[in-house]
């Protein structure tokens, strides 16, 4: 366990003195804050009734903070392949759970810390502005707490699967399109197919369009096509097949 | 001094500097054709634009089997200029050899729709409709080259909203006197022909008259159809939900027509029909729709269109830009490429090597662009070239109506695609230049253009963010692949989730040139600025 301890201590000593690392996690969180205050800015509620979740428009920056968290996640083992550091790492810890799973837990820490202050920021930004358009939005609602919670675990779960994707690809440029490719393309695939099977069932599979069901609040006309707990059991299916896939791959290879 | 040789330093022959950036290109050629993993990854972009096209097609079903046993059949109606159009009307007509004119004073026109959206025309009045006319409701007169639904017309009609219009071909619309009817305030219209020319007029009086326009129909028959006609087209509400953002009903309306004058060599007796069927009307059982004549008072009831029809996310046809969503992941592919195309030289610190090379630095970051840029438009090209007829062919042969479209519209679409490509690769290749790592130059190329497309497209937002979205962001460049117009005498919501972009094609494609151009810019300066 002592392992595990030291391997942690070691990963967070590099994310601490790598520069840039720590101020692309701060200014993740304040952009995600910033484009949620944007968009409950532009967005008003007419008289006929509000066609927006407040929660989720409130939200909207995660869909922009994911991608800040998918590029830490990747810069926190592709730089080490880029520069020939990983070497180093295996030499000093060989035992290539102990160090994923190093990695993994400082990356879950750091995205749970920044996730935390982007969400808050994003939630304050909607209590103060969604009122005055003509929203109702109460952060102390459960509904709203859980979609909150959910955000921030859903930015976990996305850099974690990121992490698993980028230590399977190594290379950071093809890494991060891979993750952005597997976030984005099933929405814009969804708006297109007009069968409503594979509408719902591409929203069910998908790793964003399922785990940002965690911030649906309001009941909407249609049947959501994922709840909110499974939809982000979905995610973490894919985040956990990643890591494995990582695992192997990492074991298997040389470095 | 005799006897010592002075030496003379070798000087190529070559003159040094001439095709001096031709030299460069080429440089940076063999480098881009020599890594195995562009080259594989350069193929994969076009192929998996192809194959999530194909997906996409896969993914649609369409419903043949209507609560009236509706049947597969869409076979669109085109209008004259090759447009899919409406053509729904009560239409009252004689025929009309050669030049001659209609006049008719029009005193009354009242409407009624179904606000709930399920209500049907033939229901009647008090079964779930509700008194009013709708912006677009059409009464007036019109020449018509006979009923065939498309064929080519030209009407000057009092609407419901926005007061007398003079509209032909479908897709032209003239503004005359605003202001509604009553029967203390009538309204006089006029529609002369004189060859292919027809010229409206509106009057308040019937003395004094104002000009609306003239249209030219070319190719019109001697012989054409005259008369009076109604219609209305659906009551539409704008809601603005995730699932969809307009709901309607059917609507009618009833104009009450006096003073029929016609000029010219007129024949046959007054014939009612109702062009488009009674089914085509927005509700079947159209039973009331018809006209009455008494004392010389026409009284027309009807319901339709005659405009273009406008694909939005409620109609069930295609459109071209729909064969085209495979471009996301395609243009997620050459931004990483096109970013390793640099990175890659500082990762491994062939850049110093390049720069020795060639010491001009503007001169290397063009040759880059240049040779990332063709390869992307190239591969954009052939992408875009097979995705369009293949995956339209497997939404043909899945029955779904596609909507047509001219072929100068395919080529600026399947052209765009592949300019789109190419300036992306330029966006991704300058950032990665000025960032030097790979993951935050792909990221932000990713997420500033298919980022605001899904809050925009995939309706996360509301319509007036969306359209600011699509309007200053990258993603206003996805306007390029847009087939469908925006018609002000179509009541339709134009946001982007329906696949309307606020600014034209090459406008839109402009303000993404314009990130472009600001990035390779930066890229430049600190190119020079910084040491390799």
């Amino acid at each position: 366990m002592s392992g595990l301890r030291q391997a942690v201590h070691a990963e967070w000593t590099k994310v601490r003195t790598l520069p840039g690392l720590l101020w692309l996690l701060a200014a993740v969180a304040a952009l995600t804050a910033a484009v949620s205050a944007a968009a409950v800015a532009a967005a008003h509620c007419p008289a006929a009734g509000c066609a927006q979740d407040p929660a989720k428009l409130s939200l909207t920056g995660v869909q922009f903070g994911q991608a800040g968290v998918a590029v830490l996640a990747v810069l926190l083992i592709s730089g080490e392949y880029g520069t020939g550091m990983i070497r180093t790492t295996v030499a000093a810890m060989p035992r290539r759970t102990t160090v994923l799973a190093a990695k993994a837990l400082v990356l879950a820490g750091l995205v749970l810390v920044a996730g935390t202050v982007a969400v808050s920021g994003s939630v304050l930004a909607g209590r103060l502005v969604l009122p005055g358009h003509g929203f109702a939005f109460s952060p102390a609602h459960g509904p709203v707490l859980r979609a909150a919670a959910g955000s921030v675990a859903y930015l976990v779960l996305i850099a974690l699967l990121s992490l698993g994707i980028a230590t399977a690809v190594r290379d950071s440029a093809a890494a991060v399109g891979a993750v952005l490719g597997l976030l984005y393309l099933f929405p814009i695939l969804a708006s297109v197919v007009s069968d409503p099977d594979w509408y719902r069932h591409l929203q069910q599979i998908g790793p964003m369009t399922a785990g940002l069901a965690i911030q649906s609040t309001v009941p909407s006309s249609s049947p959501a096509p994922i709840g909110p707990y499974t939809g982000l059991a979905v995610l973490a299916t894919w985040s956990t097949t990643a890591l494995l896939t990582a695992l192997t791959l990492f074991h298997t290879r040389d470095p | 001094m005799t006897g010592t040789a002075t030496a003379t330093p070798y000087r190529s022959a070559r003159h040094t500097g001439r095709d001096g950036f031709l030299r460069t290109l080429h440089g940076e050629w063999t480098k881009f054709r020599t890594v195995r993993g562009w080259v594989i990854g350069t193929v994969a972009a076009a192929l998996v634009t192809v194959a999530v096209g194909l997906l996409g097609a896969a993914g649609s079903s369409i419903a043949c089997s209507g609560p009236d046993g509706g049947s597969c059949d869409h076979t669109p109606r085109t209008g004259p200029g090759g447009e899919e159009v409406r053509d729904a009307m009560t239409l009252v007509h004689r025929s009309l050899t050669g030049d001659g004119g209609i006049t008719v004073r029009i005193t009354s026109l009242a409407g009624l729709y179904a606000p709930g959206g399920r209500a049907q025309v033939g229901a009647g009045p008090g079964t779930g409709m509700v008194a009013g006319l709708q912006p677009w409701t059409k009464a007036g007169v019109i020449v018509k080259d006979g009923t065939k639904e498309g064929s080519a017309y030209a009407a000057v009609a009092l609407t419901g909203g926005h007061g007398v219009r003079m509209q032909y071909d479908y897709t032209h619309d003239l503004a005359g006197t605003p202001g509604a009817v009553s029967a203390s305030s009538p309204r006089w219209l006029r529609l002369t022909r004189a060859g292919d020319t027809l010229t409206g007029y509106d009057s308040t009086d019937g003395t004094h008259w104002a000009t609306i326009g003239t249209a030219h129909l070319a190719g019109l028959p001697a012989t054409v159809q005259m008369g009076l006609f109604t219609t209305s087209p659906e009551y539409v509400v704008t809601s603005g939900s995730f699932s969809g953002s307009s709901y309607g009903g059917p609507s009618k309306a009833t104009a009450a027509f006096d003073s029929v004058a016609l000029r010219g060599r007129t024949g046959g007796a007054w014939t009612g029909d109702l062009v488009g069927g009674p089914d085509r009307g927005p509700g079947a059982g159209g039973s009331d729709l018809g006209y009455k004549e008494s004392g010389g008072t026409y009284t027309l009831t009807g319901s339709g269109d005659v405009a273009p029809q406008v694909p939005g996310r409620g109609s069930p046809g295609k459109t071209v830009e729909t064969t085209l969503v495979g471009a996301f992941a395609g243009l997620m592919v050459v931004a990483v490429i096109a970013t390793m195309f640099v990175t890659a030289e500082y990762r491994r610190g062939l850049i110093r090597t390049t720069l020795t090379a060639s010491p001009l630095r503007g001169r290397v970051l063009a040759a880059k662009a240049a040779v990332v840029g063709a390869v992307s438009f190239a591969t954009g090209l052939a992408a875009a070239a097979v995705a369009v007829p293949l995956v339209e062919a497997v939404e043909k042969s899945k029955h779904f109506p596609m909507y047509p479209t001219p072929f100068a519209t395919d080529v600026r679409i399947v052209v765009g695609t592949a300019a789109l490509f190419a300036v992306t690769a330029v966006l991704a290749l300058a950032l990665g230049t000025v960032l030097r790592r790979s993951a935050g130059a792909v990221t932000t190329v990713v997420v500033a253009i298919v980022l605001p497309y899904i809050l925009a497209v995939a309706a996360v937002l509301p319509a007036g963010p969306s359209r600011w979205l699509t309007r200053l962001t990258p993603a206003a460049a996805f306007a390029v692949q847009q087939s469908v117009h925006q018609y002000a005498q179509v009541s339709v919501d134009y946001t982007p989730a329906d696949g309307y972009f606020p600014l034209s094609p090459w406008a839109g494609f402009s303000v993404f040139c314009g990130y472009a151009a600001a990035a390779v810019a930066a890229a430049a300066v600190l190119l020079r600025r910084r040491d390799a």
